[in-house]
C-alpha cells in the first residue's frame, strides 16, 4: 500500500437507494477471493460477525448488571482484529489494550472463557481476576489486556525482542488506540524496536477519539504515520473498514516482521459505533457522523459484496447469524452457570514462589 | 578467603548466571561498551557479545518494558537502571506490568525480571541523585525487593534474584560499589527473604539494611566500649520480610532501633516498626526507636548533606535512648 494513501480518498459512495451498505473495494476483494478462496473468506466474515454479536450481548449483559467495572466494546472495529489475525500463524503473539474482547476471540480464545471473564467467573480466561481489560491466554499466545494507555507498547516490543533473541520466527502484533501515540512509552518503544529490528507490528486502531477527545483537538499532526518517520520505521495507513484492504495492509507488515525482522507502524482508520466505555453516551460526536459510519458498517459492506459476488446466499447468512447468536447465548449460559472464584483464590497468583504469610 | 569489590561481586553473579542460563541477558544504559556507569559490567560485552549485553537509549520506561515483556514470555532479563532515581520513570512498567501480570492473568504468567542498579545517597549529588526509594517497591504486592550490604551478600543475593521466577527489585548502595569484602571462589547463593545477623548482641537490636548496616556496625562498636551490647540484623530482603529473624532478635534483646537511609514517612522502617509494635508488643521494654534521613530533599551543600543523613552518632544516641541510658 502506498505510504501516502489516505482512507478518505478510498471511502466508497454512500449507500444506494435500496438501503444496502456499499460494497468493498472491488479490485482488492477480487484479489482476496483469488488468494484466499471462499471458505476462508466466509470464515473471516463469520469471525467478524461473532465479534459483533458477542459485543452486542456483552453490552446488554453489562446493562443487566452481570458485567461490572469498565467495559469497552469493539463494535465497528471488527475488520482490524480479523483482518490482521487472518494472516497470523499460531506461534505469533498478540498484545492489546483494554478494548480487546475482539482481539482475544480473533486470536482463538474460547468465547465462553471470555464471557466468563467478563462475568468475573473462575472459568474465565484469567480466572475472573483480570476482567474485561485483562484477558490473557498464554496457550493461545494472547498476552493481554492492558489498562494503562500505551503501557503495552514497550512490553510488546519486549515480547518481540524475546522472539528474535530465541529465533522463534514469531511475529508480535501490538494493538493500541490513537490515544496512545502521545505517550512516552510509545515513542521509546518505537525507537528501540526500529533500532533493534524487532519483529513487531505496531497497530494504531485510529477510531479518531481518545475517549472523548477528537484527535484533531490534541494531536499536533493528523497524518500520524509521520510518527514512524522519525524512527526510520516502515509505516502505512490502512483502511480498517474494508476487511480485505485491512488484510493486505496487515499482511505486508506481518511478512516484513517475519521475513526481515523489521517493525512496522500502522495507522488503521476505523470507527467505534459505541461510546468509549459503557458509561459514555458519546456526546462529543454528531449523530450525522455516527449515522454515516453506520451506513458504511464494515460487516454490512462485506455482506453486500459476498451476496453480489455469490460467495454466499441470504439463507446461508441467516443461518450463520442464528448459529452465532446461539453460540454467544451459550457463552452467556456458560458464564452464568460458572462459579465465582473461590475466596481462597483471593491470595493466590501473586507470586510463583511464595511461602510467606500476607500482612 | 579472597577479597573483591562489591561491584565485581555483582559482575561475577551476572556473568556466572549468564554462563549458566542462555535466557539471561543484561540491558541498560552504558552497560556494554562503557562497561557500566558504575563499572559493574566490566568485560561482559567482550565475554557475552552484543546480543546479550545491550546498550539502551536513555529511555527507562521503554527498556524496562522491553525487559519485562521478554520476561513475560520466559526470558530472564537483568535490567540495569543507572540509578533508581531514574527508575521512577519506569514505575508504570514495574508496578502496573511486572507486579501484576501474574495476578491479572489468573496465574498463567510470571515475570522473572531483575531490575537492579544504584540507589541511596550518593555523595554531594544533590536532590535528584540521592534518594532511597525502596519503599516505592516494597509497597507493591507482586514485587520482591533485595538490598545487599556486603560483596558476599551482593553476589549470592543477585544470583538468587536472577534465578527467582518473580520480578525482583535489586537496589545497590552507590557508595558501597567500591567496598571490599570476602567472597569465596566457590558457587553459593543466599536465599530470598532471609535476614542475616551481622553482629550478635544481647542489649538492643538494630534492624537495618544496605549501607546502613555499616553505620550500625560502627555504632555498635562504639556502644560496646560503653558497655552496650548491640545486635545488628541485616534484613537483606525487604519484601518478603524475614519476620522470624526480627522476632528472634527482639525477643532476645527487648529493645529495638530501626535504621534506614531514606525518609521516615510511609517507609520500610515505619512498616518494620509497625510490625514490631504489634507483633512483639509484650517483648518490648522501650518504644521502637527510629533513625532515618531528615524529611527534606537532599541538599548539595556538603556541610548540610551530612546533617540530612543518618550517621553513627544518631544511631548511638537512638540505641542509648532505647536502653534508657543517658
Amino acid at each position: 500500500m502506498p505510504e501516502n494513501q489516505t482512507v478518505s480518498e478510498e471511502k466508497p459512495a454512500s449507500s444506494g437507494s435500496n438501503g444496502a451498505a456499499p460494497s468493498l473495494h472491488g479490485a482488492t476483494a477480487a484479489k482476496a477471493r483469488k488468494d484466499l478462496g471462499d471458505e476462508k473468506i466466509i470464515a473471516m466474515y463469520r469471525q467478524m460477525l461473532l465479534l459483533r454479536r458477542f459485543e452486542e450481548v456483552a453490552g446488554r449483559q453489562y446493562q443487566m448488571g452481570k458485567i461490572k467495572g469498565f467495559c469497552h466494546l469493539y463494535i465497528g472495529q471488527e475488520p482490524v482484529a480479523v483482518g490482521s489475525m487472518s494472516g497470523l500463524e499460531e506461534k505469533d503473539y498478540v498484545v492489546a489494550a483494554y478494548r480487546e474482547h475482539g482481539q482475544a476471540i480473533a486470536k482463538g480464545l474460547d468465547p465462553n472463557a471470555v464471557m466468563a471473564e467478563l462475568f468475573a467467573k473462575s472459568t474465565g480466561c484469567s480466572k475472573g481476576k483480570g476482567g474485561s481489560m485483562h484477558l490473557f491466554d498464554v496457550e493461545k499466545r494472547f498476552y493481554g489486556g492492558w489498562g494503562i494507555v500505551g503501557g503495552q507498547i514497550p512490553t510488546a516490543a519486549g515480547v518481540a525482542f524475546a522472539s528474535k533473541y530465541r529465533d522463534e520466527g514469531a511475529v508480535v502484533l501490538c494493538y493500541f488506540g490513537d490515544g496512545s501515540i502521545h505517550q512516552g512509552a510509545f515513542h521509546e518503544a518505537l525507537n528501540m524496536a526500529a533500532k533493534w529490528d524487532l519483529p513487531c507490528v505496531f497497530i494504531t486502531e485510529n477510531n479518531k477519539y481518545a475517549m472523548g477527545t477528537d484527535i484533531e483537538r490534541i494531536s499536533a499532526i493528523l497524518d500520524i504515520q509521520q510518527k514512524a518517520v522519525s524512527y526510520g520505521m516502515d509505516h502505512a495507513q490502512i483502511d480498517g473498514k474494508d476487511i480485505f484492504k485491512a488484510y493486505y495492509g496487515f499482511k505486508e507488515a506481518i511478512d516484513r516482521a517475519r521475513n526481515e525482522s523489521r517493525p512496522t507502524f500502522l495507522d488503521v482508520i476505523t470507527y467505534r459505533f459505541r461510546g468509549h466505555s459503557m458509561s459514555d453516551p458519546a456526546k462529543y460526536r454528531t449523530k450525522e457522523e455516527l449515522q454515516d459510519e453506520m451506513d458504511h458498517d464494515p460487516i454490512k459492506r462485506m455482506e453486500t459484496w459476498m451476496l453480489a459476488e455469490g460467495v454466499i446466499d441470504e439463507d446461508a447468512l441467516k443461518s450463520m447469524d442464528k448459529e452465532i447468536k446461539d453460540e454467544v447465548k451459550a457463552a452467556v449460559k456458560f458464564a452464568e452457570d460458572s462459579p465465582f472464584p473461590d475466596p481462597s483464590e483471593l491470595t493466590t497468583d501473586v507470586y510463583v514462589e511464595w511461602n510467606w504469610d500476607i500482612e | 578467603m579472597r577479597k573483591i569489590l562489591f561491584r565485581d561481586a555483582l559482575n561475577e553473579a551476572m556473568s556466572e548466571e549468564m554462563e549458566r542460563d542462555p535466557d539471561v541477558f543484561l540491558m541498560g544504559e552504558e552497560v556494554a561498551e562503557y562497561n557500566g556507569a558504575y563499572k559493574c559490567s566490566v568485560g561482559m560485552l567482550d565475554r557475552f557479545g552484543p546480543k546479550r549485553v545491550i546498550d539502551t537509549p536513555i529511555a527507562e520506561l521503554g527498556f524496562a518494558g522491553i525487559g519485562i515483556g521478554a520476561a513475560m514470555v520466559g526470558m530472564k532479563p537483568i535490567v540495569e537502571m543507572m540509578t533508581f532515581n531514574f527508575a521512577i520513570l519506569a514505575l508504570d512498567q514495574v508496578m502496573n506490568t511486572a507486579a501484576k501480570m501474574r495476578y491479572m492473568s489468573g496465574g498463567q504468567l510470571s515475570c522473572p525480571v531483575v531490575i537492579r542498579g544504584a540507589g541511596g545517597a550518593g555523595g554531594h549529588l544533590g536532590a535528584q541523585h540521592s534518594q532511597s526509594l525502596e519503599a516505592q517497591y516494597v509497597h507493591c504486592p507482586g514485587l520482591k525487593v533485595m538490598m545487599p550490604a556486603t560483596p558476599y551478600d551482593a553476589k549470592g543475593m543477585l544470583k538468587t534474584a536472577i534465578r527467582d521466577p518473580d520480578p525482583v527489585i535489586f537496589i545497590e548502595s552507590e557508595i558501597l560499589y567500591g567496598s571490599e569484602g570476602e567472597v569465596p571462589e566457590e558457587e553459593y547463593t543466599i536465599p530470598m527473604g532471609v535476614a542475616d545477623v551481622k553482629r550478635e548482641g544481647a542489649d538492643c537490636t538494630i534492624i537495618t539494611w544496605s549501607r546502613m548496616v555499616h553505620f550500625s556496625l560502627d555504632a555498635a562498636a562504639e556502644l560496646a566500649e560503653q558497655g552496650i551490647d548491640v545486635e545488628v540484623v541485616d534484613l537483606r530482603t525487604l519484601r518478603p520480610l524475614d519476620k522470624e529473624a526480627i522476632r528472634k532478635s527482639v525477643k532476645k534483646t527487648n529493645r529495638v532501633v530501626v535504621v534506614e537511609e531514606g525518609w521516615y514517612w510511609a517507609s520500610v522502617g515505619s512498616t518494620v516498626a509497625d510490625f514490631i509494635s504489634r507483633d512483639l508488643f509484650d517483648h518490648l521494654d522501650a518504644p521502637v526507636g527510629r533513625v532515618h534521613q531528615r524529611d527534606i530533599p537532599m541538599p548539595y551543600a556538603y556541610n548540610l548533606e551530612p546533617l540530612s543523613l543518618p550517621n553513627k552518632d544518631n544511631i548511638v544516641e537512638a540505641v542509648k535512648r532505647a536502653c534508657y541510658v543517658d
